[in-house]
């Protein structure tokens, strides 16, 4: 039981985080849905169906003109794709026990957030730490969107600018820890950040959606670090 | 339209899972090719710092609440700090620093 249940708790804890910020994001898109004309029971039900902002935001717009839904499926592609490397590297985390039930659970929740902190933990990856997480996360996410539509004005916009940093905060304590003392690391954290930032202001390359850059980075920051400096065994399991 | 919107919805939703889903499924054995471990070793964190910078410098109301926040996180990450405590402090410097300007 135990291994069941205090995963389940430990991800309940670290998901509190995950589902403040969320509530801050999802709040807006609430906002936003809402002036899209879409119903509280429309917006809350996209929030429960994809627990994806960039996603969720794209297709309002889409939605207000009239795309098709090939157009849709395309944009929801390119937009989430990100989610497909976060799973391969998910994937290798996984129990050996794990079964299908669990792959097909632990899929719906991969989302930034929940994939940042739970691919980062130590050893082997519990799908119950998984479903702690989740199981505040989403209603986070679920929550913050109701309010957003049914009322603009429930929180002052100073809370909302506050809760705004919730996630990246979190990101940041989930990747400076394991840098520390490690140069390696340290390099590729401060390498990634620098290239982020050269690609949001250099004219060309900050026409590149957010989920593409997120991918393009990724894949040639990961990839040269992996040819330089390959990860010893013992190391991988940290 | 209007009565389309479930149908987005659902195609949205059906298109979004299965980018999930598929690798999960289908890279069940443990990879052994280095290089490849490697890589999938070092994604989160690429990741999750091109998320975060610059990101976080606009997500606030102003600049000098997201510095705030952001060198707030990176002391507290640093020392150790646990998601919870990071995250909040990092929230509660932003409202401290708006409150004040």
């Amino acid at each position: 039981m135990s291994n069941k249940i205090i995963p389940w708790k430990n991800g309940i804890k670290d998901g509190i985080p995950i589902a403040l910020g969320y509530f801050a994001v999802s709040f807006t898109f609430g906002i936003v849905a809402n002036k899209a004309g879409m119903t509280p029971f429309q917006a809350v039900f996209m929030s429960a169906a994809n627990l994806t902002s960039a996603g969720q935001f794209g297709a309002l717009a889409l939605i207000g003109t009239s795309a098709t839904y090939l157009e849709m499926a395309l944009t929801q592609l390119v937009i989430n794709l990100r989610y497909c490397l976060m799973s391969c590297s998910l994937s290798q985390k996984f129990e050996a026990g794990a079964g299908w039930p669990h792959r097909f659970l632990v899929a719906f929740g991969v989302t930034d957030e929940i994939f940042g902190v739970s691919v980062c933990k130590e050893g082997k990856l519990n799908p119950f730490y998984n479903y702690g997480l989740m199981s505040v996360s989403i209603p986070g996410w679920m929550l913050g969107t109701f309010c957003g539509v049914v009322s603009g004005e429930i929180l002052p916009a100073r809370i909302i600018s506050a809760l705004s940093v919730a996630l990246y905060g979190m990101f940041i304590a989930v990747i400076v820890p394991p840098a520390k003392g490690n140069k390696l690391l340290t390099g590729i954290i401060s390498s990634s950040m620098l290239l982020s930032l050269l690609f949001a202001q250099i004219p060309i390359l900050s026409q590149i959606s957010q989920g593409f850059k997120i991918i393009i980075l990724t894949v040639v920051i990961a990839g040269i670090a992996a040819i330089l400096f390959p990860v010893k065994e013992a190391a991988h399991e940290r | 339209m209007r009565g389309n919107t479930y149908l987005y919805i659902l195609v949205m939703a059906g298109v979004t899972y299965m980018i999930r889903l598929i690798p999960l499924i289908f890279m069940r054995k443990e990879i052994r090719n280095v290089y490849l471990k490697s890589f999938l070793y070092y994604v989160p964190y690429v990741t999750l710092a091109v998320m975060t910078f610059p990101a976080i410098l606009s997500a606030t109301a102003s600049l000098w609440s997201a510095l705030a926040g952001f060198s707030v996180a990176l002391i507290l990450a640093y020392r150790g700090g646990s998601l919870f405590k990071v995250s909040i402090l990092a929230c509660l410097s932003v409202f401290i620093i708006e409150l004040m300007v």
